[in-house]
Parts: structure tokens; C-alpha cells; sequence
């Protein structure tokens, strides 16, 4: 056991375990952020995808010795402040999920690519999407959504809102 | 989506989530088009009924009365409608649409809507299993009765509070009516209307379809939020105070036994618990023998895990090989089996008659896995009573029929539904799997073996080893069409599984398979293969492949006739009729004209196609669903396969909610060409060859075909769509490839026949 610390959506954890334990264990098991899912362990299919540093990782294949002091972000703090990530907006509005497992995967890989490509083409979007599996077929309503979630970024149609709380 | 639909779905969903005060998250409004998160805090799994309660109990606000109208519905005097969706959910849309068949008949406002799923309890709720596409046909008309009952409650108590006759009011928009333009919510009314006598179901009316204002409407999916967000929804999502972490290691041959392992070792190994064997009961939908290993961590126990060495007894195991099973089937082509299914009028007359042409062919489709993307797994809480109490059990189960899991709990573990709690989880899909009971009962074995809550992850070698496979098999099918290019006679030799001496799910051949029923001489005999190998339903059981077979051969059939495929079939298919007269369940040929005529025209079919590129049409019925499928493919040289379109004219009657349908639809059509294109399961010497996603491969998003969906909302009562559009779409494409390149496909998955995508 060592001790890391890591940031996840913001928030600095001390954690106490094996440093070969990949971060997906430790985001589900460890700091009970269980919208990172498990889907195959070996980097296939896409359902752990994170970011680390801004960058989409599958974090079923990433040890938390290699993570330790960077700045991670999972589903769980996709949105930002208090509201939902257009990619959020986008993804309830087209009712893209079936199932529903695979897609906070879906959304976290959608995230990096529109972080860095606002108005991706269908071909952009099959780029960054190619490493996310879904078993139900969900596919097409991915791309609208992800086309949708672009259009809601452009249009700043998400204002920066006075928390009503 | 239509904006009204997609607010109120939101909203929906936001509403939920402000029931839920011990959860996540916490809504307070909706600002500039965006919604507002107040507070984002971990906390410990509740099931939703739970939380509900402790809501009521720590609401400091002003009081809000919640009466109950009956098991599905309760009311709020703030408003609040709330719906419990009994069902297992596991993407095929229910949670959401069997709560809008209520909504509907209530006359309430979708707005105010609620939907929880329902404690397990089938003496409240009904069945509350799913599968085979019968939900929506077998609760179509309990939900109508139970939104209808309330509604002439509410009506009773808008009678009585505004002093005029039940016949002057009406419901809608979550208020009772009066002609004169006077109303009453909901909320105002709920707790006398709750007082108010249960209408005799048999007096009960439904509206006229012409009145729909949320049935044939776009309701985003109830949990989209929960989902969007990563809020605990899945089976593998809890976690309850204590709760340790499981991996069971089986025989990686069906039926082995275990001898012994190095425990001592495995125990040593870091945030390991405990490890011990399991003898199970040989019942491989329940128990078999294998190794538990329990830790503090699911890594923990999935590194322990490979860490294992197993020494297994295989001697009794399965010793099935795909290679022998596939070189015994090839042996049988041409030939009839030794049981008898169907014959009607005189094969062999037409066969031997040279003004015919004869045509004979071999199929053969492989063993497939299911595949969801959330591994199976289970939480179970074993408590060993006290001081003369009873034994109790405490289950989270990802399961499509929560409560078969009684018979297993009783026969084994001695407990009776009265110590049992079941909490259904939504299912990060199923396609059918989760129908069987062991990795439930390794849960509860592992718990009760710990005296401590654990939950069981298995992890996906461990999903693709030990599934319910989709079974493989082969057809061996002769045809003939006389001199004016009809068809008169099919004959099918039917190469199916069996294990025990039954037929494993989807190798029953049915007497009623298209074209059976349509022409005059058919003949179809089976022979069955003993295996071990443990098989299961998936998506749409035997229709699946037997569309594959039937729609490719009559095609091939239609082009030895030197017959259009439109044509052909539509001959086949004949005049409008019923097979059953009003037997919703069987072929009705009218509906399955309609479609297929549909989908031709909306794919344009007859139309030119550049060189290597063709139409594909098929249509097959099962499920009480008419489905027909147009693919346009192309196919380069080197056998690179596109798909640039399905176009699918569907109808399964009214379609409850647009938005889960289409999903349904375009989702079975990108299943279907995932499957065809290379998945494929193999056994050698009782061993599955296949381990995680690296050799068996989904269908990725750069290769998914546009999906045009045409629905015909006929009048008959409205039946399921998980699963009937999956089967065209492997003829389609197959007849599709026929067209742009010349060459028969037989065989799936394609990647056998050298095709990539």
C-alpha cells in the first residue's frame, strides 16, 4: 500500500492503496464515484473513459501511481458548477441512451473532442468516438447529440445562472 | 424531440431527483436553459421507494398529504404525480412507457409526473419480469385500468367537492373539469379521491386514440438525467454500508469440479479477505463449483484472481467442440432429420417434377455471447437471524425476472419470499441474459459464507465464459418454383442443440416459419446435437437466425425464378388474411404486405445502383411484430463491406412512445449488423475460445448505418419492439451483397466469408 494524492473533479484525495490499482477501482471502489463504468478491464470498450489532464483516458488501464497529483474528471464533474454540460443537455434531450451503461463513457470521450473541437464534423466525431463500445446501438443518436451539444455551446445557450439553492 | 417533450421529460427527470433528498444531487430550478445542480454529495445507495419515505420524513417544509389511488399511483396535494414502473428496465424503454399508458388514461400533465421503479412485490404490482417482448402486450391494458381507476376517482371527488353529476367532468392536464370551465387539480383532490370507491374494472373505459395527448408522443428516457450525470442506477452501482467485494472463478470447462486451489497464497495477497471453494450444485443456472474470493476492492479481488491456480476435476465436464459440431452438421446437407415438424401436401411430387426448378442450400450461423456492457454481478446481503430469528436476505439484483429467484433461495438456502427483500436495479443490458439465477446465487452464497454484505462482479472473461450463448446451428433448405416462377414447394432440414434431450432457447423450430404457412407443400424435419455447452435467449430467440435462412433462401429462390424479390414475396406473402383469425400473435398477411410494401418504396427500391452496390430487402414476423428491412450496401474489391442505409417499415400497432421505438428499431438494426459482421463463439474441447472485446468485436460508431424508420400505426393492440427488428436485417444485408456483387452469403458472421466493414 502507498499513499497518493490525487484531484478528482476538483477535490484533493489522500489515498492509501496498491499503486498498481488502475484508477478506475479507485474512483468506484475507493471514493464510491461509481458514473465511471466497468466494462472489459483492458482498454477496449470505453465505458471507463476519464480525463486526466484534459485528456480522455480509459482508466480501467491506467495504474494510480501514474495519475498521482494530476487533475481528474469524471461524469461526475462533467458539469460545471452547478449546471449540466451541454453535452448533458444534449445527450437527455435526444434521449440517446438505451441501456445507459456505456454512455457516461460516451459523454466523457464527447467532452475532450469538443473541448478541443468545437464543431466537429460527423468524420471528427467517429475519430474520437471509435475507442467507446455500445451494445445497444446508440450510435446515430450519439453523433446528433454530439452535433446538438456543439450548437448549445455555440449558441452560449447555457448562461451562467445564479445558483438557486 | 419536440420541445414540449423534451422539457417535460426533463422536468421529469429534475422532479425525480428532488424527491430524492438523501441522493446526489439536488435540483432547484431551471435557469437560461440550463438546470441547475444545487448540491452534488456522495451518499450510500437507497433504493428510490426508500428514499421517498425518508423524504417525507426529514421535509421540513410545509406538510404535502401523498395519498395512494392504487399500487401504481399516488398523489400529492403539491401536485406531484407519482408512477411506479414495475418492470425490469434494461434499455428496452418500459420504465418510461409503461408509465405514459398510466399518465394517459389519468388525464395527468406528464409535467407532474414522477415515475419510481416499484419495490418488488408481485402481489401489488403483477408480473414483474420482462422479456420476449411481451411487456408492453401483457401490461398494455393493466396499466390503461389502473391510469383509468384513478381518473374516475378523481372524477368521484370532483363530483362531490363541486356539487354537480360525474358525468359533467372530465380529466386532462392533471385536473378534473367541468363543462363550465370550473376545475379542481389533482393535488386539491388527492386525498378524497383516494376515499372514493375502486371502480369495477369491467365499467372502466379507455380513451379513443384520437384523444392521445402523451401516447404516441417523444418522452426522453425517465432516468436520462441519472444517467447523464453517473448517478447509481445499476446493479454494479451499490454499495450498502460494510459491503465487501467478490470474484468467482468457474471452471473454464463447463461442469468441472473443483479440487482444491492455492488459498493459502491467494489469502496472502493484498486487500484479500477471504478465499475459499464452493461446491455448488451442479445446476449451472444456479450454483457450480468454483473459487470465491472476497477483498476490500473489486481490483483486490480481480487481481487475486489471476493470480489463481485451480486444480479442476474436468473428467465429467463438457467436451463440446464447434469444429466437430460444424463438420457433423455438414455431413447431414441434403438430408432429412429423424423428427418430423411439418408436411403438408407433397414435397417430393413437385421436387422430382423436371418443369420445376429445384434449389438447395446449406446454412450456418455460429454461437454468439451476449455481451452487455455492464458484466454480470450482484449484491447480497446474508443475515443469520439471532437468537431464534429467521435467517434474512437482502438482494440488489440486476435481473429481467427478479422473483424467480425464490424458487433458488428456497431449494438452496432454505429461505422463504417472506425473509427475502429484492431491490431490481436497472440493467446495463440484457438482450436476455439476465434470466438465469447463478450469478445471484454466488452472491448469496459468498455473503452467507462472509456474514457480510458483498457484491459479486464478474469480470468480462468471466461474462464471455460462462454466458447463456445464442446457439449456433445449421439448415439445410431445398426449394422449388414451376415454369411461372412460383413458389410451391420449401423443405428445411433443421440442424439444431439440445442439451438433456430439450431444445436450449432458440433451437425450437417452429411448424408457423414463414413460408410454411404460405404455400402448399412444405416439408421441415429437425435433427438435434447433445451439447453442454450452456445456451440462453437473446434477442429474439431462433427468429434471429431463422429469418437469416428463410429470407436469404427465397431470395435465392426469386432470382433462380429470374423474379424480382418485391415481387416474389408479396406473391408469397398473398392475399390479406389471418393465419389465427384475431390471434394478434400470429402472421397476419395484410399487415405484413403493408410493411413490406412500405419499406420498398421508402427505400426506393428498383431503382439503378452504381456498380457494386445493391438493395437488400427482407421481412420477417415474430414478436406479433410485421417487420420489413431495405440495407443499401456497397462492396469494394477486396470484399470491404458498407452499409450506408436500412430503411424499416414496422408495425407493431400504436406506438406508445416515439422516441423509445425508434430507438428500439435503429437499435436491433446496428445489434443485427454488429452481429453478423464478425461476432462468433467457439468451444473446443468444452472450452469457449473467445476471452473479452480484443477477439470478439462490437460494431463501432464509424460503421453505423443510417436508420430510416417508417412505423404503420395500425389499429390492432399495441406489442413489444425490444426485439423483432432484429432479425431482417442480417437477410437484408445478406440479399443487399447478393445484389451488388453476385455472390451468396451462408454463413455468418461475414468475417468468415472474408468481408470486413
Amino acid at each position: 500500500m502507498s499513499e497518493f494524492r490525487i484531484n478528482v473533479n476538483g477535490e484533493d484525495h489522500e489515498i492509501d492503496v496498491e499503486a498498481d490499482m488502475p484508477l478506475l477501482w479507485v474512483l468506484r471502489d475507493v471514493l464510491g464515484l461509481i458514473g465511471t463504468k466497468f466494462g472489459c478491464g483492458i482498454a477496449q470498450c470505453g465505458a471507463c473513459t476519464v480525463h486526466v489532464d484534459d485528456v480522455p483516458m480509459r482508466s480501467c488501464s491506467v495504474r494510480v501511481a501514474d495519475v498521482a497529483g494530476q487533475s481528474i474528471r469524471t461524469i461526475e464533474g462533467l458539469a460545471e458548477s452547478t449546471h449540466l454540460h451541454p453535452l448533458q443537455q444534449a445527450w437527455i434531450e435526444h434521449d440517446v441512451a438505451q441501456c445507459g451503461y456505456c454512455q457516461s463513457g460516451q459523454i466523457m470521450s464527447a467532452a475532450a473532442l469538443l473541448a478541443r473541437n468545437p464543431n466537429p464534423t460527423d468524420a471528427d466525431i467517429d475519430a474520437a468516438m471509435v475507442g467507446n463500445y455500445c451494445r445497444c446501438g446508440t450510435y446515430n443518436r450519439i453523433r446528433k447529440a454530439i452535433h446538438g451539444a456543439a450548437g448549445l455551446m455555440a449558441a452560449q445557450y447555457v448562461n451562467a445562472a445564479e445558483v438557486n439553492a | 424531440m419536440k420541445q414540449r417533450n423534451l422539457i417535460s421529460s426533463v422536468e421529469s427527470a429534475l422532479g425525480q431527483l428532488r424527491l430524492d433528498r438523501r441522493s446526489f444531487l439536488k435540483i432547484t430550478g431551471v435557469a437560461g436553459g440550463g438546470f441547475v445542480i444545487a448540491s452534488v454529495c456522495p451518499a450510500v445507495l437507497a433504493s428510490e421507494a426508500e428514499s421517498e419515505s425518508a423524504a417525507s420524513e426529514t421535509d421540513g417544509e410545509a406538510p404535502v398529504v401523498t395519498s395512494e389511488l392504487n399500487a401504481f399511483i399516488k398523489v400529492s396535494s403539491d401536485g406531484k404525480i407519482t408512477i411506479y414502473s414495475a418492470n425490469a428496465e434494461m434499455g428496452q424503454g418500459i420504465k418510461t412507457a409503461l408509465p405514459m399508458i398510466i399518465a394517459e388514461e389519468l388525464g395527468a400533465r406528464w409535467e407532474d409526473v414522477e415515475v419510481l421503479q416499484s419495490p418488488v412485490d408481485e402481489s401489488r404490482f403483477g408480473r414483474q419480469g420482462a422479456g420476449g417482448s411481451t411487456t408492453i402486450p401483457r401490461t398494455w391494458n393493466q396499466m390503461r385500468r389502473m391510469g383509468a381507476s384513478a381518473r374516475e376517482m378523481f372524477i368521484s371527488a370532483g363530483a362531490l367537492v363541486m356539487e354537480v353529476s360525474r358525468e359533467e367532468l372530465k380529466t386532462a392536464d392533471s385536473k378534473v373539469t367541468h363543462g363550465s370551465g370550473r376545475y379542481l387539480t389533482f393535488g386539491q383532490l388527492a386525498t378524497l379521491a383516494a376515499k372514493q370507491e375502486v371502480p369495477d374494472p369491467d365499467t372502466l373505459t379507455f380513451k379513443d386514440r384520437e384523444d392521445y395527448t402523451i401516447i404516441g408522443t417523444s418522452i426522453s428516457g425517465v432516468d436520462n438525467l441519472a444517467i447523464t450525470t453517473g448517478l447509481a442506477l445499476f446493479g454494479i452501482d451499490t454499495r450498502v454500508p460494510d459491503m465487501l467485494y467478490a470474484a468467482y472463478h468457474k471452471c473454464p470447462t463447463i461442469g468441472g469440479k473443483v479440487n482444491g486451489a492455492n488459498l493459502d497464497e491467494i489469502k496472502t495477497m493484498p486487500g484479500v479477505v477471504d478465499a475459499f471453494l464452493i461446491k455448488g450444485n451442479g445446476n449451472v443456472r444456479e450454483l457450480l463449483d468454483g473459487v470465491a474470493i472476497v477483498g476490500t476492492t473489486t481490483y483486490a479481488v480481480f487481481n487475486a484472481k489471476k493470480n489463481l491456480e485451480v486444480d479442476w476435476d474436468e473428467s465429467q465436464a463438457s467436451k463440446d467442440s464447434w469444429t466437430e459440431i460444424v463438420s457433423r452438421a455438414k455431413s447431414l446437407a441434403g438430408s432429412r432429420g429423424p423428427d418430423e415438424v411439418v408436411d403438408k401436401g407433397d414435397v417430393e411430387k413437385v421436387f422430382a417434377d423436371p418443369d420445376n426448378t429445384t434449389l438447395e442450400a446449406f446454412y450456418e450461423y455460429p454461437f454468439v455471447a451476449h455481451l452487455c456492457m455492464e458484466p454480470m454481478n450482484c449484491t447480497a446481503h446474508y443475515r443469520q437471524g439471532r437468537a431464534g430469528e429467521k435467517d434474512t436476505l437482502e438482494i440488489w439484483l440486476p435481473s429481467q425476472s427478479p422473483t424467480r429467484i425464490h424458487a433458488a433461495a428456497r431449494s438452496m438456502f432454505g429461505l422463504k419470499p417472506d425473509q427475502i427483500t429484492l431491490h431490481q436495479m436497472r440493467l446495463g443490458g440484457s438482450f436476455g441474459r439476465r434470466t438465469s439465477s447463478e450469478y445471484i446465487c454466488e452472491a448469496i452464497e459468498i455473503s452467507k459464507r462472509v456474514n457480510a454484505p458483498v457484491k459479486l462482479t464478474w469480470t468480462r472473461e468471466d461474462d464471455i465464459h460462462h454466458d447463456f450463448f445464442r446457439v449456433g446451428g445449421f439448415q439445410s433448405v431445398k426449394g422449388a418454383v414451376n415454369s411461372e416462377g412460383r413458389l410451391i414447394a420449401f423443405e428445411d432440414h433443421f440442424i439444431g442443440m439440445q442439451t438433456g434431450g430439450r431444445a436450449v432457447s432458440g433451437s425450437r423450430f417452429r411448424a408457423t416459419e414463414f413460408p410454411i404457412e404460405n404455400i402448399d407443400n412444405a416439408y421441415a424435419s429437425k435433427t438435434m446435437f447433445e451439447i453442454s455447452t450452456p445456451c440462453g435467449p437473446w434477442r429474439a430467440p431462433g427468429s434471429n437466425t431463422s429469418a437469416f435462412v428463410s429470407q436469404s433462401f427465397l431470395a435465392e429462390m426469386a432470382h433462380a425464378a429470374g423474379r424480382d424479390y418485391l415481387e416474389f414475396l408479396l406473391e408469397i406473402v398473398g392475399e390479406p388474411r389471418w393465419f389465427q383469425e384475431g390471434n394478434i400473435r400470429s402472421l397476419n398477411t395484410g399487415r405484413a404486405a403493408d410493411v413490406i410494401r412500405l419499406a420498398a418504396e421508402k427505400a426506393g427500391w428498383g431503382r439503378e445502383m452504381p456498380d457494386g452496390s445493391g438493395l437488400g430487402l427482407a421481412f420477417y414476423f415474430c414478436h406479433a411484430a410485421h417487420i420489413a428491412e431495405v440495407a443499401e450496401v456497397s462492396v469494394d474489391a477486396d470484399k470491404k463491406l458498407t452499409v450506408h442505409k436500412v430503411t424499416v417499415a414496422v408495425d407493431v400497432g400504436p406506438i406508445i412512445n416515439m422516441s423509445g421505438a425508434l430507438s428500439q428499431v435503429e437499435g436491433a438494426v446496428i445489434d443485427g449488423l454488429s452481429t453478423m459482421m464478425a461476432q462468433k463463439i467457439t468451444m473446443e474441447n468444452g472450452r469457449i475460445e473467445q476471452s473479452n472485446f480484443h477477439d470478439y468485436q462490437v460494431l463501432r460508431i464509424p460503421d453505423s448505418p443510417n436508420v430510416d424508420i417508417h412505423f404503420i400505426q395500425s389499429d390492432f393492440s399495441p406489442t413489444g419492439l425490444g426485439e423483432p427488428a432484429l432479425p431482417p436485417l442480417a437477410p437484408a444485408v445478406g440479399n443487399a451483397i447478393f445484389a451488388a456483387t453476385g455472390h451468396r452469403v451462408r454463413k455468418m458472421p461475414l468475417s468468415e466469408e472474408g468481408y470486413t466493414i
